[in-house]
């Protein structure tokens, strides 16, 4: 069913509405307050963590570092191959259910107190704040018209944007390229015709740069826009919520009938609720919504108009919690019901998928084999008495040392190895090892035999990777 | 590239961008009546009484369509896209694999250069450059030769001390660079069948298998007739002609009866091809000294 656009009769009445729209800047009030110092002292080691991991070495690796190039991955003294690249799917799948346990429990915290977003966005907030007061002073200034002051609050927030921005950018391709050379490499050289250069990988710069680019773009300019129009995750949770969810909710009951008043009135008298329409729960929302209109997908439960609420309830002496995480369901009964079996659903295939992949990860042999028969001319060499077929074994030494391997054979008739020449192999090296299988022909009875190849480290014999191939023969 | 398909194609790129073009602009302005409220406009569309608020899109997402375009107009003009119009830039696949091939011949040169340096008998001892020839010889030899180096019928095995032509550094270079043709003449026409079984015995016999005496002496005349040229009076061969040993237990074609009287009636004829033509020196020099070091590691 659609609506019947107005037509050319309806004159005067019709008028052309813009499709896009330049959104409305958003000003924010500065506010501290319980979930606030959460936000600091939660995000304060997550991002000291995100600052300082690339710096540090374990056994002379990176403690952690994609290594693209090399198709390598260290995290903290492991080394990941491209053959591991199932394992990160399934942290990639761990993660988004971990994400959705704690949807289901607590809302969209991930998305107020967590998320990159939000925390780069609510650290240039601070800054802008730092530099231009705060948001009535910030109204006024965008006003005025330019002058020296003006330059200087703008100049100087937005040279601090970009610093915290490089900082941001560089540290993050610390984690793909070493990041004593990275930043050494943004040291100008000079020449000795007088030009100036850097020896940098310009692959390096131009990510380097282009992360700075993208993390100003996005905590200066994007903002929550971000959040409404990009997050697919924002979009999606809304289905995860149920009317035991916790999400920052204004009670109703309590704040209407909503107005103002003066201190020490009997505003109950009057009709009124405990919400006094200060509208400072809009002016600190940094997406730039209602709470008292109910939820909304823009939200992000971010907790600062509870701390408005509640600095400006202290100062009215009401109690505090006329905004306050709760759910649907205790506004209108008065309880939440915490343990729910989508809940339990949740916190159980979690536990079970982290639990195999702690298996996964300390059960992982870092060798591997594959074995493959050679497609000569022919299927199988008859040398004398004996019946020979050709292999190329491939050793994976995925661990961290070199290692020289032996070689056994396994199956149901007497094999031989010949011309098996073992070498070292070095840590990360695919080691190409061609081999020749024999058995007497007096001995073998079927055309397609199963042969086993076990391939074990010479100084480490627990290391070992085994490969079943086929031994092709004449048959009786 | 044909005149029409030529047009069929530049004109279809350039009728899309352009109607991308027309609908992305047609649509920057929606008309409505003046009385509505601008918070409760929606778009009209009703699903279970479900309806969606009609809220303009942010500015930026406009801008990045007319971005796309722009790129895209950028990349006809600079790469070829348009029908057979190769585009400024000159960029062809052909020319992107030749930088690529380029770029790696240079980092192959840097290593071939220093083995070429090394002495055979040195470079068959490094552990890396043998790797190298690991690589390097199942690429070229292995087809016929095996993986292993350990040959297969009608080709011989590299990995034993037993060699056709000899097998020090020199001759195994030799054999590489110009190939070698070995050739068995037929002597089935020429000698009968009876003289090629008694031929054929006596050559067992040469090896210590048992055998028929009575049959082997009437062969050994004809053997220091025919065959003791070329393989020698006492049946040892010689590595000048590539005549082979008769007297190991190496064979390269079958060495039953049958086996070795077929080659004496039908001739045998080999050919290892020449790797002049078709390897750079430097490989050719890697993989003599990995051919020498199968030999030596047995």
């Amino acid at each position: 069913m659609s609506r019947e656009p107005p037509s050319a009769g309806d004159d005067g009445k019709i008028r052309y509405v813009n499709l896009y729209e330049a959104e409305a800047k958003i000003y924010t009030r500065k506010i501290s307050g319980f979930y606030q110092r959460i936000r600091r002292y939660t995000g304060l080691p997550l991002i000291l963590g995100f600052l300082l991991l690339p710096w540090f070495n374990i056994n002379g690796d990176p403690a952690v570092l994609f290594d693209l190039a090399a198709r390598k991955f260290h995290i903290l003294g492991i080394t990941f191959w491209p053959q591991d690249f199932m394992l990160l799917a399934w942290a990639l799948i761990i993660s988004a259910f971990s994400l959705f346990t704690v949807t289901v429990l607590l809302g969209r915290v991930w998305c107020g107190f967590t998320c990159p977003q939000t925390v780069w966005t609510l650290m240039f907030i601070s800054v802008e704040h730092f530099c231009e007061g705060d948001r009535n002073k910030r109204i006024k200034l965008d006003k005025q018209p330019w002058n020296l002051e003006k330059i200087l609050r703008k100049g100087s927030k937005h040279f601090l944007w970009v610093l915290i921005a490089f900082i941001t950018g560089a540290t993050f391709i610390g984690y793909f390229t070493p990041i004593r050379e990275l930043l050494l490499g943004f040291v100008p050289h000079r020449a000795a015709s007088g030009f100036v250069y850097f020896d940098i990988h310009p692959v390096a710069a131009f990510w380097t740069l282009f992360f700075t680019g993208m993390t100003y773009l996005n905590a200066g300019w994007m903002r929550e826009q971000v959040c409404k129009y990009m997050c697919p995750y924002a979009r999606f949770q809304a289905v995860m919520y149920d009317k035991d969810t916790l999400a920052v909710h204004y009670d109703p009951k309590r704040g209407e009938r909503r107005g103002p008043r003066k201190p020490g009135d009997d505003y109950k008298k009057a009709g009124l609720g405990d919400c006094i329409d200060c509208s400072w729960c809009v002016q600190v929302c940094p997406v730039n919504i209602d709470i008292r209109d109910g939820l909304q997908y823009e939200c992000i439960n971010c907790g600062l108009c509870v701390d408005a609420c509640n600095t400006v309830m202290d100062k009215m002496s009401y109690p505090r919690g006329l905004i306050r995480f709760t759910s649907e369901d205790e506004l209108q009964t008065g309880k939440t019901r915490f343990f729910r079996p989508r809940l339990f659903g949740y916190t159980f295939a979690v536990l079970a998928m982290v639990s195999a992949f702690a298996y996964v990860v300390a059960a992982r042999s870092p060798l591997g084999v594959d074995v493959i028969r050679d497609r000569g001319a022919r299927l199988y060499r008859v040398m004398g008495d004996e019946i020979q077929n050709v292999y190329t074994v491939k050793i994976n030494n995925m661990d961290s040392r070199n290692h020289v391997y032996d070689l056994e054979l396994e199956g149901d008739f007497p094999f031989t190895l010949k011309n098996y020449h073992p070498r070292e192999v070095e840590a990360g090296e695919v080691f190409t090892l061609p081999v020749r299988v024999a058995v007497p022909r007096a001995q073998l009875s079927g055309e397609k035999n199963s042969l086993k190849f076990i391939v074990r480290a010479r100084n480490d014999k627990s290391m070992e990777a085994a490969e079943t191939s086929v031994f092709m023969g004449p048959g009786r | 590239m044909s005149i029409f398909w030529n047009i069929w194609i530049i004109g279809l790129t350039l009728l899309c961008s352009g109607l991308v073009v027309w609908v992305l602009l047609a649509n920057r302005k929606v008309a409505v009546r003046d009385d509505d409220e601008p918070e409760n406009r929606t778009t009209g569309h009703v699903y279970d009484g479900i309806e969606e608020y009609d809220n303009p899109l942010p500015r930026w997402w406009f801008l990045l369509f007319v971005g796309t375009l722009v790129y895209s107009a950028l990349y006809l003009v600079w790469y070829p896209g348009l029908g057979s119009f190769p585009g400024l830039g000159g960029w062809t696949s052909a020319k992107q694999l030749e930088r690529e091939q380029e770029k790696a011949r240079q980092m192959e040169e840097a290593i071939f250069a220093e083995y070429s340096r090394m002495p055979i008998e040195e470079l068959a001892q490094d552990n890396a450059a043998m790797k190298m020839g690991v690589r390097l010889f199942a690429n070229n030899c292995a087809v016929c030769h095996g993986a292993d180096g350990g040959g297969n019928y009608g080709f011989p095995n590299l990995a034993d001390k037993d060699w056709l032509y000899g097998g020090s550094p020199e001759k195994i270079h030799e054999t590489l660079l110009l190939g070698r043709t070995g050739t068995m003449p037929p002597w089935g026409a020429l000698l009968g069948e009876q003289k090629v079984q008694e031929v054929t015995e006596y050559v067992v016999s040469l090896g210590g298998s048992k055998h028929d005496a009575a049959l082997a002496s009437g062969g050994k005349t004809t053997y220091q007739q025919n065959c003791a040229a070329c393989h020698g009076a006492d049946g040892s061969g010689n590595q000048i002609l590539g005549a082979p040993n008769l007297t190991d237990a190496v064979w390269l074609y079958d060495g039953s009866r049958a086996g070795i009287a077929h080659s004496v009636r039908s001739g045998r004829a080999n050919v290892m091809p020449a790797q002049k033509e078709m390897l750079r020196e430097e490989k050719i020099h890697l993989l003599t000294a990995y051919v020498y070091s199968l030999s030596l590691e047995q």
